[in-house]
């Protein structure tokens, strides 16, 4: 798969109008200058050629320098990921909780009041545009109410010893209270408006496939057995309702690993989905590829960890 | 379970009072300005704006403009002179400054920092790609150590503007050891001569700077300066508003009133080194020439059809003033004796009547696709102009491309009239009058002149004002040049992009210049 992802994001790059040459060297250079820049950057080889030498390159874990900044790009993807990371983390945290929470009251309430308003919430949070939610709650809470900042990871007088790039981490590492509240702070608005649409997706998923577990022999039975209301539904329904759950949980992580374009830009979050579009608007070929191969590893990686969960949870999966 | 709860909270309590305490430590006075990231932090390899902004508080050349002018004064060089034949300029350099790493700055170092980019052979040249170098400096032959504080610049064609590209970023000199220090690193680790040194890049979150306390002239009046990473204009107007900077560049004109409206924020605004414009194509040599722009009652028509004034009050929303001449009011050398023509389509219908088109004629106008200052919205603006020429009967049917197809088929001719801009690199109007409009620079496939305007007068204006050394004499020979212009309507000029910062009001003294470089050696903080 990763193989297929590199063919199609090596010839897709290429086959978008504009030039790495020209965007690098601006609006006014001649043309010897732009031959001597491909010349450099192997863009006058044969296409064939080129993706060669860089997947030889790949394979030894080395995604070569960007044209734009001459930084190295697996440093940089490795710089911005924990970044993406933390932020994804903290997100699905408030996708998952809020999402399964109303999810679950939706189900078991159905058709009251609470169960229209979280579907109508749900659905206003599936359709409505990320941008316009961050800006929302950037006036809100950073302007207006003044309770959280509004961008980056820190404020500009702290500063934490980079160790695993994992702000919270880090600043826990070195003991740096203070730093450590102030990413927290930082990452609550961006989290927020990040997870929105998860959370909106899951309370929708948890609600129908907590539904169709409602209904089931097994539950009556279980009720029957007069067990409490809460173990019913907490033991043995949204155990049985978890495996959808599960795959859309992961699904959307591994979507938000991928890096948040509008978020990020919003909030001034240094992560992935900016790097890749600055990369894809500088025609940063090498950049764009790496990038893009890294998100598919995570991509990957994410889905298999979804897919022995579900030998964890049920037991009728096996894995051989 | 409840006594853990009640110890977390406790917890969380006492640690954020501890944060309070850790902040009324006095801070250094510090001002946090919001602008996008640099892309790299060698002033002799950087191409975009919001790198040249850090670079010029890091770095000096030998010259530099005054401030909040394009007049050349010294900066490290103390004087210099300049050869009969005006082939060869000798600088003085200034004695006993130190770069940031305690090297030495001398003409070794100018040496370095202009043969590493000229010269092909030079140990350091692989590792940058120097853009600028070949396209502004290469008149320069060489550079040459005359003794330890004197380097003689050898040009191949005698140039006068030469002097103006010396002020330029791409001029500025960098400490040699600090380059070989770093080898392939060394464009994260900028040392120059500068009122400001280098601390830190957080990539896409900060550049943080401080002052230069052993700095030759002026010294800074703030100790640190920090750029901080707000790409998008309206989240850095809420920054701005919450206090988290003290300053930003280009807000959202939609955000114009509210800033207004804000006591606590001042705004600065000039027109900086840039026209928009609609070129006509001239060149008869070109594929996308049609009939119709041989005439110049036909261009002269276009130019009174459009409605300038309300584009620039409509469409770029304050952002600009109207363009009457290529090169902007700020530039010495402008002709302000120059009358514009005024929007009257009536006038227009008769000169298209007299020059064979009663009924007008079908054409293309191309659109550019992204947004530059000069030329906010294009798509907008070409609408505009596409109802305006309508008016009089012509109908032009918009075109548009990525960016890099763009200038591309524009530079080759494709066009029959395209909306372009230009902002200059240096301060001369030889980087408007010859790069744009000069029959040199009109050669299909490479053009910068896309209307492919040859007129063979304005040549050799262009041409005499680049080897005159008489500043007035040259100012005389480029307003010759717009007179000319403004009579053959190559172009419609439609518009001159301010540049606009946002300050909280507490920022004082903070210097606007033409070329649009910020410098942050004059600002002071009030109340810190």
């Amino acid at each position: 798969m990763l193989f297929a992802v590199s063919i199609l994001i090596f010839l897709l790059i290429r086959l978008a109008p504009g030039d790495p040459a020209r965007t690098m060297a601006g609006e006014h250079a001649s043309l010897e200058i732009l031959e001597q820049m491909r010349k450099e950057w192997g863009l006058d080889k044969p296409l064939i050629e080129q993706y060669l030498i860089w997947l030889r390159h790949a394979f030894k874990g080395d995604f070569g320098r960007s044209i734009l900044t001459h930084e190295s790009i697996l440093k940089e993807i490795l710089y911005r990921f924990p970044n993406t990371l933390e932020l994804s983390i903290f997100a699905m945290i408030f996708a998952t909780l809020i999402g399964l929470f109303a999810g679950i009251i939706s189900a078991v309430r159905r058709y009251s009041i609470f169960d229209y308003f979280t579907m109508f919430i749900a659905l206003f949070g599936v359709s409505m545009p990320v941008f316009w939610l961050a800006i929302m709650l950037l006036l809100l809470f950073g302007l207006k109410l003044n309770l959280l900042p509004i961008s980056g990871r820190l404020s500009v007088f702290y500063s934490i010893k980079p160790i695993t790039h994992l702000y919270l981490v880090d600043s826990l590492i070195t003991l740096n209270f203070p730093a450590f509240f102030d990413a927290l702070k930082h990452l609550v608005l961006p989290s927020v408006a990040l997870g929105t649409i998860p959370m909106a997706f899951i309370a929708r998923i948890t609600r129908s496939s907590m539904l169709d577990v409602l209904n089931r022999d097994y539950i009556r039975t279980a009720k029957a057995k007069g067990l409490t209301q809460r173990a019913v539904i907490m033991k043995h329904a949204l155990k049985n309702a978890l495996i959808p759950i599960i795959t859309a949980s992961g699904t959307e992580f591994a979507l938000l690993l991928g890096g948040a374009v509008l978020t990020e830009t919003v909030f001034s979050w240094p992560g992935l989905g900016t790097y890749v579009v600055q990369a894809v608007n500088a025609r940063d070929y090498p950049a764009v590829q790496g990038a893009v191969i890294f998100i598919a590893l995570v991509v990957a990686v994410v889905n298999l960890i979804v897919d022995v969960l579900y030998a964890f949870i049920d037991p009728r999966i096996h894995y051989q | 379970m409840k006594k853990f709860l009640a110890f977390v909270l406790v917890a969380v309590l006492v640690l954020s009072v501890l944060t309070g305490c850790k902040q009324q430590v006095k801070q250094p006075v510090t001002l946090v300005f919001a602008k996008g990231d640099a892309v790299e932090l060698d002033p002799a390899d950087v191409t975009d704006g919001e790198s040249i902004t850090v670079m010029n508080n890091i770095f000096e050349g030998l010259v530099r403009y005054k401030p909040g002018s394009t007049e050349i004064e010294p900066c490290l060089a103390t004087t210099w002179e300049a050869s009969s034949d005006g082939l060869e300029w000798t600088f003085h350099l200034r004695q006993g400054i130190k770069f940031h790493d305690g090297t030495p700055f001398n003409a070794d170092a100018v040496v370095f920092s202009y043969e590493r980019q000229r010269d092909p052979n030079h140990s350091f040249h692989k590792y940058g790609k120097w853009e600028y170098w070949s396209w502004c400096f290469s008149e320069i032959a060489k550079t040459e150590k005359v003794d330890d504080y004197t380097v003689k610049i050898t040009l191949s064609s005698p140039f006068t503007p030469f002097l103006s590209t010396m002020a330029m970023f791409t001029a500025d000199v960098v400490s040699p050891t600090n380059c070989e220090k770093w080898g392939d690193q060394w464009f994260a680790n900028p040392i120059g001569t500068g009122p400001f040194k280098f601390v830190e890049w957080v990539k896409g979150d900060h550049i943080t700077l401080e002052k230069n306390n052993d700095y030759w002239g002026e010294k800074a009046k703030i100790d640190k300066l920090i750029f901080k990473v707000i790409d998008d204009p309206s989240a850095r107007l809420i920054a701005l508003q919450k206090g988290e900077v003290q300053g930003m560049e280009f807000p959202n004109p939609n955000d114009y009133e509210t800033i207004q409206k804000d006591s606590n924020l001042v705004i600065l605004s000039e027109p900086g080194l840039n026209v928009g414009y609609l070129a006509m194509n001239m060149g008869e040599d070109t594929p996308g020439f049609e009939a119709p722009y041989k005439d110049v009652r036909v261009r002269q028509a276009i130019a009174y059809a459009i409605n300038k004034k309300d584009i620039v009050e409509q469409l770029y929303k304050g952002t600009a003033v109207v363009a009457k001449n290529p090169i902007p009011p700020t530039l010495w050398g402008y002709n302000d004796a120059i009358q514009d023509y005024e929007y009257n389509p009536t006038k227009a219908k008769e000169l298209l009547a007299q020059a064979g088109y009663p009924n007008g004629f079908k054409t293309k106008l191309w659109a550019m696709p992204v947004s530059r200052p000069y030329m906010f919205d294009p798509q907008k603006i070409a609408t505009a102009i596409q109802a305006y020429l309508k008016a009089v009967g012509i109908d032009a049917e918009i075109v548009t491309y990525d960016w890099g197809t763009y200038l591309q088929k524009t530079e080759g001719g494709e066009h029959a009239m395209c909306l372009l801009g230009w902002t200059a690199d240096y301060a001369d109007p030889d980087d408007f009058l010859y790069v744009l409009l000069d029959s040199d620079s009109a050669t299909v496939g490479s053009a910068g002149n896309v209307a492919f305007y040859r007129n063979p007068e304005v040549h050799k204006l262009n041409i005499q004002a680049q080897q005159e050394t008489n500043f007035d004499k040259r100012v005389e020979l480029y307003k010759k040049v717009q007179e000319y212009v403004h009579n053959d309507v190559p172009w419609v000029t439609i518009a001159h992009a301010k540049q606009t910062l946002v300050f909280h009001k507490s920022v004082k003294g903070f210097v606007l210049y033409p070329t649009g470089d910020y410098h942050f050696e004059s600002v002071t903080i009030e109340g810190q």
